[in-house]
């Protein structure tokens, strides 16, 4: 068993035990029909996991995850339902938008922190300039693809899958991720081998970016419809599900798979709260406690960790 | 026996038997009320109402359960994933406020795919599967300037205290007491916004006041009316007949001015308890009944007559509330029809 292997298994080992005390709980949920409805919601949130991932991965964090991800929602429900030629051509502007903040932060070497928080400010007005009021409709083909029966597994088990596996490959397998994660482990190890710390670090912004456009459209396939403020809980959630995924706040430790089963556990917590009928004012702080045990269960791992 | 008579004696039998039939049990239905937030005096109000009336009608046996749920924040994706959690809990209605009118739109119909009742109330949803009980706020302005014009037929000055610029609420309050004002003989003289706050309200007032006619009445949007009595008299100026919306404060005044020299006036608001309302809808759902997809929320009115009663009731800090009845929904869902 190496490292990997070790910081992997405690996401899963507690997914595992939430989802056995769901079904415990609510037997009806062991369905193809109640897995569905218990995680089709995890999709987006498992997108702008990943987005969230590529920035901690470059050792930077995003605070504007949120409101970016409600802006592409709004426009998505708008632009892309009426104009698709437009809609997606505001969505590839703003991905530039993303790349282009990457490289600004890299090149004054200013504090991602900032940076992304005042953006925040900036893409929450932008969505409520293209969507005054809650409304909009979801193109047919997002909803049909996001509310398709699909044989043996619904959606909502495929799709975290697959954004899963993708990831892996490309952050843990291919040369380009390799480089990646060198960007946040040793930035000056990376220039010095030739190599342009700002494209690179542009390029994990803009994956970011295409992955919270992705968490846009699929929450509008779910939702049917978006409002300005749809996807603000995603900025906290994103980071939750990346540390709880066996992610770190010090750049280039991260874990695709993690990350997408941080979101699901994050998800599934919240259910799993509400079917133990606990009062709503206990609740944040319920959610709040199931971390803290996680992460304290980590470090137990972490020490094991450094002696092999 | 002619034909006719016979004829209505086969439609009541058939009404009878039709309305027989219709009369299922719903002792065995369960109820959720999902709400989005709690963290008003309105909305905590809300909750116990519905925690009054819903653990009376289980221990009646006229439902199973009628449990209520607050998401831990106020997002719409928190709203839509609790709706999921009820789907798979099994319930046979969901009473909802909802976060956004739009944005739990597909887990509203996914509820509505698996057979489940969906109420709507206060923050209601666009999902036409669903059952709307709205809030007339255009009405709500309307009706103040008709009570006015009752007290004066000969008009005079009014004074409008307005809600929070831009929001949508306070638009249609205003342009309801507009649209009224038309056909009478009243006069807007002034118009400020008091955000719905008595301190903003009075501080707005005092300022307007100087520069203002004779103002016969005022005409508010509820939670401003106590704060426009203490800029009046503040100023020595004779008090105007100020609409008041059933806030305690706001009554606490009236009974004191009504005692003192009395002040005639009215109060109307929408009742923390319209959360009941939207139960005994669902249970009239499910028992078979046929309702109007769009409902209307009545007012909560308080009068001359009603003043002292009512104020007995309504805790310090709160607003008026009421717990609506089995019957109060028969009448609404009859008055839509």
């Amino acid at each position: 068993m190496n490292r990997d292997h070790l910081r992997i298994l405690l996401p899963v080992l507690s997914l595992g035990i939430l989802l056995a005390a769901v079904f415990y709980m609510q037997p009806r949920a062991m369905s193809y029909f109640g897995l569905n409805l218990l995680f089709n919601l995890a999709v987006p949130v498992a997108l702008a996991t990943i987005a969230q991932m590529m920035i901690l991965m470059v050792n930077d964090i995003d605070l504007s995850i949120g409101t970016f991800v409600s802006f592409c929602a709004c426009v998505t429900a708008t632009f892309v339902q009426t104009d698709p030629l437009i809609g997606y051509g505001i969505l590839f502007a703003a991905i530039l938008v993303y790349a282009g903040m990457g490289a600004i932060i890299y090149a004054r070497g200013l504090p991602a922190i900032v940076v992304t928080l005042g953006m925040s400010f900036f893409w929450s007005g932008m969505a409520v300039l293209v969507l005054p009021s809650p409304g909009g409709s979801a193109p047919d083909w997002l909803r049909t693809l996001m509310t398709a029966k699909t044989p043996f597994l619904p959606v909502a088990i495929i799709a975290p899958i697959v954004i899963a596996v993708v990831m892996h490959y490309f952050i843990k397998r291919s040369s380009l991720g390799v480089l990646l994660r060198g960007v946040g482990g040793n930035e000056q190890a990376i220039e010095r081998s030739g190599w342009s710390v700002m494209g690179l670090k542009a390029f994990a912004y803009g994956v970011a970016a295409l992955f919270c456009v992705l968490s846009g459209m699929a929450l509008v396939g779910l939702a049917t419809s978006a409002d300005a403020n749809i996807a603000l809980r995603y900025t906290l959630l994103s980071i939750a599900g990346v540390i709880l995924g066996g992610g770190e706040f010090t750049g280039g430790r991260v874990s695709p798979i993690g990350a997408v089963i941080g979101a699901l556990t994050l998800t599934l917590a919240a259910s799993f709260l509400s079917f133990l009928h606990l009062s709503p004012d206990w609740q944040i702080g319920a959610q709040g406690a199931i971390l803290i045990i996680v992460l304290a269960v980590r470090l137990v791992f972490t020490r094991r960790e450094a002696l092999i | 026996m002619n034909f006719k008579s016979m004829l209505l004696g086969a439609i009541a039998g058939t009404v009878v038997l039709v309305s027989g039939q219709a009369m299922a049990d719903t002792s065995g239905k369960t109820i959720a009320l999902s709400n989005n937030y709690a963290g008003n005096s309105w909305r905590q109000a809300m909750l116990e109402s519905w925690g009054k009336v819903a653990y009376q009608a289980v221990q009646d046996g006229v439902v199973a359960g009628a449990d209520a749920f607050t998401t831990s924040e106020n997002q719409a994706t928190e709203q839509a994933a609790q709706i999921q959690n009820m789907i798979l809990q099994g319930y046979d209605a969901i009473v909802l406020n909802a976060a956004s009118p739009t944005a739990i739109n597909g887990a509203v119909k996914e509820a509505c795919d698996a057979g489940i009742i969906v109420v709507s109330f206060d923050g209601i949803v666009t999902e036409p599967c669903a059952w709307r009980i709205a809030v007339d706020f255009k009405q709500m302005g309307r009706d103040q300037v008709k009570y006015l014009e009752q007290r004066y037929p000969d008009g005079g000055n009014l004074l409008e205290i307005r809600g929070l610029a831009g929001v949508f609420v306070d638009d249609e309050i205003s342009a309801g007491i507009h649209e009224q004002v038309e056909s009478t003989k009243f006069d807007i003289v002034g118009s400020v916004h008091g955000d719905w706050a008595q301190d903003v309200a009075q501080k707005a007032v005092a300022g307007i006041l100087p520069s203002l006619p004779e103002v016969k009445a005022i005409v508010t949007q509820g939670g401003d009316g106590y704060g426009a009595a203490q800029a009046f008299e503040a100023a020595g100026r004779p008090t105007p007949t100020i609409i008041m919306g059933n806030r305690r404060d706001e009554l606490q005044w009236w009974k004191e001015q009504k005692d003192a020299n009395g002040y005639e006036t009215t109060s109307l608001s929408i009742a923390p308890g319209v959360s009941t309302l939207g139960f005994w809808v669902a249970q009239q759902i499910l028992d078979g009944k046929e309702v109007p997809k769009d409902l209307t929320v009545p007012f909560l009115r308080v009068d001359q007559d009603t003043l002292e009663e009512i104020l007995a009731e309504t805790p310090v800090g709160s607003v008026a509330n009421v717990e609506y009845a089995l019957e109060d929904a028969q009448k609404l869902i009859q008055s839509a029809k």
